[in-house]
């Protein structure tokens, strides 16, 4: 079984051409195969999440009953991103799957559109949000350890509640910024393959060895998001993960749901007494890199 | 030009006597059956080896695919027909003429007389990169190698190209399309007739096909209405060589007229794009207006909007408006203006 469909170039070099296409189908499987493993296991075997202390009664009295997560410019950059994620693998896989349409400019304006918004997110998040929020900290591994040992029957303390995101989101987040570089950066790329408004077309731009490992590279980090992609909608469904899709539409979360999950001296939130403006939090107002 | 290589890959004949058992044959070896009609398309395709299918389907034997039928509403045409019988039938002659004239300009007299009509609208494009089994993106792979600065691309697209600019050569398929013809399909899920335009696809929708057919689906005739019949038609084919070529361009077109006053028209072209073009806007624009240089040159310079010349084929763009441009004012009329 090939993963890869190779060609002979001109030059009679075996150059690879793109991914071999059943690797949608395998991406749609392993996505739905994870989902129902979640699904049976959070139903069935999952255990009562503890987690090490509460925070103190002064400061949960000051936590306000909305406790602001994204701001506006942050979700509209989530939803254009998600949108324009969306129409990149329908108008990518459907025709692949025997979907007949002129997918090409569609395709094209997503992908131009999702370059500019991911770039506005990096600057965004670079300069005026908390860069390191989504990024992996020593206490986010040091719980991981934690919770690993104990999901095992091993002894260990409970865990701290978590910051802004948890692990997984960071984890999460990292996979998806290493799938999504790869598709933006090989696409800008073969842009200059087709007619569109950026570039003169220019074929010959690289040696059809390196234009198929591009193909390559923008196909498998694709297929990859397939199955990413299903995955944040089923978390995004999950009946105990709704706060936080709730925020993402309305940029608040319940205070409860905040008090169960997070831990303030982790995620601080400004609160009216610590500050002149309400719904700011310390140091980089509304919202985080999310 | 193919150049051939080598005798054919060895595959399985299979020689069909009827549509039905022809059809379960292509839905039974789905892609790897190769539909054969005249053959003259085929055997390129099967002697360069680049084509290898497993199994050949040869239609040559079903006599219900042959032959021209007067229908309630025109005539119906078998797709195994050739060129030549659709050519010399009286009733095409008569009423349909202008597939006569597009059917008789195809190639010479001995491919006339062995490739069909069926076979002819189904070809494949003569691009000859994409002949010459170069991974070009209808071959499946991710470049076109006739759309770049060094390609020879004097015969390709001028319009609606989508990465690859290869052309349909037809010259029966703007004809029919001209005459409102219906392709009559025979797919695993029954009959099927669609519109002769809706036939051609482009390589916006999909880039390794020229038509509709998928494996298993099998074009068994052709329907003309009556609708045009009698209608002025005008024919035009411009090739290299006036003996045996593909066209550079072709144009069909139906008119009616009422006094000198053009009441309804329908008009194609072909080897502009990936498939036959009706030029709809052209159509509209016509309608009502009468028929002299001036709505011809209206008209053509219409049909060219939006056309995108590659390196060598800029000269298809005046040579399409000056068709279309004869074909609606007539030769006479229509001065050649560059």
């Amino acid at each position: 079984m090939d993963f890869l469909e190779w060609a002979t170039s001109p030059w009679g070099q075996s150059v690879p051409i793109h991914i071999a296409w059943f690797l949608i189908w395998v991406a749609v499987i392993a996505g739905l195969l994870f989902l129902i493993v979640h699904a049976i296991y959070i139903m069935y075997f999952a255990k009562a999440r503890e987690f090490a202390g509460d925070a103190s009664p002064q400061v949960v009295a000051q936590i306000p009953k909305r406790v602001p997560r994204h701001s506006l410019v942050a979700r509209l950059f989530h939803w254009i991103m998600a949108a324009s994620m969306f129409t990149l693998l329908f108008t990518a896989f459907l025709p692949k799957v025997g979907v007949q349409f002129p997918w090409v400019t569609y395709h094209w304006i997503a992908g131009a559109v999702l370059t500019v918004s991911i770039v506005f997110h990096i600057i965004h998040a670079s300069f005026w949000l908390n860069f390191w929020s989504i990024w992996p900290d020593r206490i986010d591994l040091d719980d991981a350890w934690k919770r690993v040992r104990r999901f095992f029957g091993m002894p260990a303390p409970p865990p701290r509640k978590f910051a802004k995101y948890p692990l997984e989101n960071k984890l999460f987040h990292g996979v998806i910024i290493l799938c999504g570089l790869s598709v933006i950066l090989t696409g800008v790329f073969m842009m200059s393959r087709v007619r569109t408004i950026f570039f003169p077309r220019n074929p010959y731009l690289f040696s059809d060895m390196t234009w198929g490992l591009m193909y390559v590279l923008h196909g498998l980090a694709g297929v990859g998001l397939i199955a990413l992609v299903m995955m944040h909608v089923y978390f995004g469904l999950r009946p105990e993960k709704r706060a936080i899709t709730k925020s993402m539409i309305f940029g608040w979360m319940d205070r409860d749901f905040y008090l169960e999950e997070h831990d303030p001296e982790r995620w601080k939130v400004e609160t009216a007494s610590s500050s002149p403006t309400s719904n700011r939090i310390e140091g980089r107002g509304l919202t985080d890199a999310g | 030009m193919a150049v051939i290589r080598d005798v054919m890959p060895a595959f399985e004949l299979y020689q069909p006597g009827s549509v039905a058992d022809a059809q379960k044959l292509l839905e039974q070896h789905g892609p790897d059956a190769w539909v054969l009609a005249g053959g003259l398309d085929s055997f390129d395709w099967l002697k360069d080896r680049i084509r290898k299918p497993k199994v050949v389907v040869d239609l040559s034997g079903i006599e219900e695919l042959r032959g021209v039928r007067t229908t309630g509403d025109g005539i119906e045409i078998g797709a195994m027909t050739t060129l030549t019988e659709v050519v010399n039938h009286p009733s095409i002659k008569q009423k349909y003429g202008l597939l006569a004239q597009a059917a008789e300009l195809v190639a010479s007299p001995q491919i006339r007389n062995q490739g069909t009509l069926g076979g002819n609208v189904s070809q494949d494009t003569r691009c000859w990169y994409y002949r010459g089994g170069w991974p070009c993106y209808r071959a499946g792979g991710n470049i076109c190698y006739a759309d770049t600065p060094e390609g020879r691309n004097r015969e390709h697209a001028i319009l609606q190209a989508d990465r690859c600019v290869a052309v349909n050569p037809s010259d029966t398929a703007p004809a029919l399309i001209a005459l409102d013809a219906k392709f009559v399909l025979r797919t695993p899920k029954g009959e099927r007739v669609v519109d002769a335009e809706d036939y051609f696809i482009g390589p916006e929708i999909d880039i390794t096909r020229l038509h509709i057919l998928q494996p298993g689906d099998l074009l068994t005739a052709i329907r003309i209405p009556s609708t045009w019949a009698g209608a002025q038609f005008y024919f035009e084919k411009v090739r290299d060589r006036n003996v045996w070529d593909f066209p550079l361009l072709n144009v069909a077109s139906a008119m009616v007229l009422s006094g000198n006053t053009i009441e309804r028209m329908r008009i194609a072209v072909n080897g502009a794009a990936a498939r036959p073009l009706r030029l709809k806007v052209v159509e509209d624009s016509v309608r009502g207006q009468p028929r002299n240089t001036a709505t011809g040159e209206m008209a053509g310079k219409l049909s060219v909007q939006g056309a995108i010349p590659l390196q060598f084929n800029a000269y298809k763009i005046p040579l399409m408006r000056n068709l279309v441009k004869r074909a609606i004012s007539g030769v006479e009329e229509a001065a050649w203006t560059s």
